[in-house]
């Protein structure tokens, strides 16, 4: 059963803010909607006068001070964020581009196209001007395939995070209590801890365009033990600036905290058949196909749009 | 034309308090010689209530528990002597280092530029403040006026011009001589000092009253440049000094330090100082040089084997197992130390440890060069106890780079410089930075050098929207670092088959295959390699996927090099 609570004050008609000067009279409405007369000090202030439904006008109207209140019922809009061309037409006619100042998560297994997006992306951000930060879990970009995508090399930060880092050298204590975790999951999470680490600082420093998140070659079992908070920290970090987060996974892992989630596949490799002899074969490129699976800033329909990547050799 | 002096009285303690200036409420007192002759050559203020004065021995000295004792540190001294003549410099081009505690400027045309000749001198009392140095400023028409006013009088005074005689006269006759003479000019001033006193003349007032012919009679020509001074119109021209550029702050420390905290501390203190002398001269740094010198480990100290210096006794080694990062930083990681093992000491003797800190842009933040240094100390601690400390700035033009409203946005060097130095001490210093390709057909063929972000850089040729839309993806290749080593079925030389216990997604039966393309390189080296490169296609799990597969020639081996993803 619902209820309504209704203060005394203005069931009697009397205003809520009680001036200690001010001395009330009951308030009559048979005398024409006149509700109260303030007094205040030998001073007669002209009677307010109330419209018969007088809660949600008595706001502004009893006292001049809460017209200036914003009621907490109206939500401010929040502007659409800018978007910028991710480099690849078919990808911008789909999603309108990067949302500046929002997490996006490009995901899919192995050869599915995400690295050839990250530096169609980087690309088109170092392009714009801007300067870029690449946090790559693995070590597994290669330089020479950034001169061939266009990127400029000087306004690229890469940082590389691998098993020997000096901070490991220098824990020397181990926990002889903890659960034995294979060799592979824990250097999987030294990178993680590294990247996490890096991500914080750099979204801390501010001044990039771009910084990407390289999780490709992490074990999506070792990935999903980031916590949401941090991606949560992530997205708060970069929500009034001009700074494109962007990262890359085999898994979604950031779950809500990500505006823009794609799934890249790779084309259908039916009609290969094994054990092809032919010497004049030549890798031309990837054939992608990419699902728009959420989108927080245009709400479009899910649908897909197909693509493709040319290997630097292909001419 | 008017003339400063800036002196600094009692030079000898103000350098010892410029370097540690919590020692300004204590009896100081500051001490030469080799032990155990040791003697007190400059007090303060304090320590003269207290009955020291300079000539007593140290030994003496020591019996009164209040004073603070310094040895006399030449580079405490040379510090200060320096910055003293920036001070004087960054108000005039012309400046005279009369002595190791005073100076004099010449401030012709200097009015347009600062104001008054009080505003001016104000100013550069403020600015000496500033430097750590407690000095007396003197301006007057001519600068032997201006020297003796300045050794008479403390804090500021300006002379008018024809009124040196009527300020000067309360002088005493002490102010005509200086008190850093030689031994045999200190004695023949202290007959002239002598001589006066039994003729009752004990002011420069006095002096200036005597008749110049007796006087000349009975001192000579000595005796009437002496009169001239304290009349003050004995003029001359100023010898300008030509001082080279050298911004360098150092401390001498009683104790050695073994932890990083109170070196930062200190570290601190001489970064404050050397950032404030470069910006009295509008100039900024882009290489920093700390030289730490560090005391030799040859055998133990005892009173060092309770502050953690690894030894053999139980004590000690409870003291180590109880002490924090700071303190094995500064030992553990020296490279060179190693901690004792069995009877025999093995401790290698260091005795300058030298870390150079080069920015990518002049900067002059005190906080980010302390940060800077820090977090390189802690990636390369110094692994030995710390005797002195030497800093120094190599000077440059400070950078000016012109905003724009519309540029895009770009990290503040000061801020990423910091950032950079966080994440290198993370990931490893030469793993993050810019790439650099070079001029080779390795696979590996790139180097990391310093990552730079200019501001005022030219801005980058924009591609067309047509040239940007027609131009595709780059299919890129995903490279496993070190390269997966795989075995591989073969069949009639090709390929069919991968097989690989470590990475279980790459093995599988080959489904397609391009290749081999041979490359090799650096034959003439050591470093010769060559390899033929396959591009197969693996099924794995649901999809496929797209490896390079390499067969190095030389060693025989086959890896899967990366994914074409």
């Amino acid at each position: 059963m619902s209820s309504a609570v209704v203060s005394t004050s203005a069931a009697l008609g009397r205003p809520f803010l009680f001036d200690a000067d001010v001395e009330e009279e009951p308030c009559h409405p048979e005398r024409g909607g006149k509700c109260a007369k303030r007094i205040s000090r030998g001073v007669e202030e002209p009677a307010l006068s109330l419209p018969k439904e007088s809660l949600p006008y008595l706001e502004t109207s009893l006292d001049p001070r809460l017209a200036n209140i914003t009621p907490a019922s109206r939500l401010e809009i929040r502007p659409a964020p800018e978007m910028v061309a991710s480099g690849i037409p078919a990808l911008d006619a789909l999603t309108g581009g990067l949302p500046r100042g929002c997490l996006t998560e490009i995901y899919g297994p192995a050869s599915s196209g995400r690295t050839s997006v990250m530096l169609a992306a980087l690309a088109a951000a170092t392009d714009r001007g801007e300067y870029c930060a690449l946090i790559d879990a693995s070590d597994a970009l290669d330089p020479h395939f950034l001169t061939a995508a266009g990127i400029d090399l000087d306004r690229l930060l890469w940082v590389r995070c691998n098993e020997n880092s000096p901070q490991r050298n220098r824990v020397t204590e181990k926990n002889l209590f903890k659960k034995k975790i294979s060799q592979r999951a824990d250097q999987s999470e030294h990178r993680l801890e590294q990247v996490l680490r890096a991500t914080d600082l750099l979204l801390e420093s501010g001044g990039f365009g771009l910084i990407l998140l390289d999780l490709a070659d992490i074990p999506h079992q070792s990935a999903r033990r980031i916590p949401l908070t941090t991606w949560f920290r992530f997205r708060r970090a970069v929500e009034h600036k001009p700074t494109i987060l962007l990262a890359i996974e085999q898994q979604p892992i950031a779950g809500s905290c990500s505006s823009l989630q794609l799934q890249l596949g790779s084309q259908n490799f039916s009609d290969i058949t094994p054990h092809s002899q032919s010497h004049t074969h030549l890798l031309t490129g990837l054939e992608i196909r990419t699902e728009l699976i959420r989108s927080r800033l245009d709400r479009k329909p899910a649908r897909s749009v197909a693509f493709e990547t040319k290997t630097a050799w292909a001419g | 034309m008017p003339f400063t002096c800036i002196y600094v009285p009692n030079f000898s303690i103000a350098a010892a308090l410029r370097a540690e200036p919590e020692l300004q409420i204590r009896a100081l007192a500051i001490f030469e010689g080799k032990p155990p002759l040791e003697q007190i050559i400059a007090v303060n203020e304090k320590s003269r209530e207290l009955g020291i004065s300079p000539g007593m021995s140290k030994a003496q000295a020591e019996l009164c528990s209040e004073i603070a004792l310094r040895p006399r540190s030449p580079l405490q001294e040379s510090s200060a002597y320096s910055a003293l003549l920036d001070c004087a410099q960054s108000f005039s081009p012309v400046v005279e280092d009369t002595a190791r505690d005073t100076v004099l400027l010449d401030l012709a045309g200097m009015e347009s530029l600062f104001g008054s000749l009080t505003k001016i001198s104000h100013e550069i009392f403020d600015r000496a403040a500033a430097l750590g140095l407690n000095a007396n400023v003197a301006t007057a028409s001519n600068p032997n006026a201006a020297l003796l006013a300045a050794r008479g009088f403390s804090r500021v005074t300006v002379i008018p011009a024809g009124k040196e005689a009527e300020r000067l006269g309360a002088l005493p006759i002490d102010v005509l001589f200086d008190e850093n003479l030689e031994a045999d000019q200190k004695e023949e001033a202290d007959r002239m000092i002598e001589t006066l006193a039994r003729w009752g003349i004990r002011s420069l007032r006095a002096l200036a009253a005597l008749p110049e012919v007796s006087l000349s009679e009975r001192l000579g020509q000595q005796g009437l440049h002496l009169q001239k001074l304290a009349r003050g119109i004995a003029t001359r021209t100023l010898v300008s000094v030509e001082v080279p550029l050298v911004f360098e702050e150092a401390i001498e420390l009683e104790h050695p330090i073994v932890l990083l905290e109170p070196l930062a501390f200190l570290l601190n203190r001489l970064l404050e100082q050397l950032c404030a002398r470069l910006a009295s001269r509008a100039l900024a740094t882009q290489e920093l040089r700390l030289m730490l010198e560090l005391s030799n480990l040859t055998g133990i100290d005892d009173e060092f084997d309770n502050v953690g210096i690894p030894s053999e006794s139980d004590d000690s080694r409870k003291a180590n197992e109880n002490l924090g990062a700071p303190l094995l930083a500064v030992f553990a990681r020296g490279g060179d130390f190693q901690s004792r093992e069995g009877r025999s000491t093995h401790l290698h003797r260091q005795s300058k440890f030298i870390r150079k800190l080069s920015l990518p842009l002049p900067m002059l933040d005190a906080k980010v060069f302390l940060k800077l240094l820090q977090l390189d100390l802690n990636a390369h601690p110094p692994g030995a106890p710390i005797m002195q400390i030497h800093l120094s700035a190599e000077p440059a033009r400070p950078r000016s780079a012109q905003g724009g409203l519309f540029l895009p946005p770009a990290p503040e060097p000061e801020k990423l410089e910091l950032t950079l130095a966080r994440i290198a001490g993370i990931v490893g210093e030469q793993r993050v930075g810019a790439v650099e390709l070079l001029d080779t057909h390795h696979p590996e063929g790139f180097r990391m050098r310093r990552f730079v972000a200019e501001v005022a850089r030219k801005t980058p040729q924009r591609k067309s929207p047509d040239a940007a839309e027609a131009q595709a993806a780059v299919t890129a290749l995903r490279r496993f670092r070190p390269p997966v080593h795989v075995h591989v079925t073969l069949e009639n030389g090709q390929p069919m088959r991968l097989t690989c216990p470590r990475k279980k997604e790459v093995q599988g039966e080959i489904l397609w295959k391009a290749g081999p393309w041979r490359l090799s390189g650096d034959w003439w080296d050591r470093d010769a390699w060559s390899r033929d490169e396959w591009d197969v296609a693996v099924r794995n799990n649901e999809s496929v996927a797209f490896y390079r597969l390499v067969h190095d020639l030389l060693a025989g081996d086959w890896f899967v090099e990366g994914t074409y993803d």
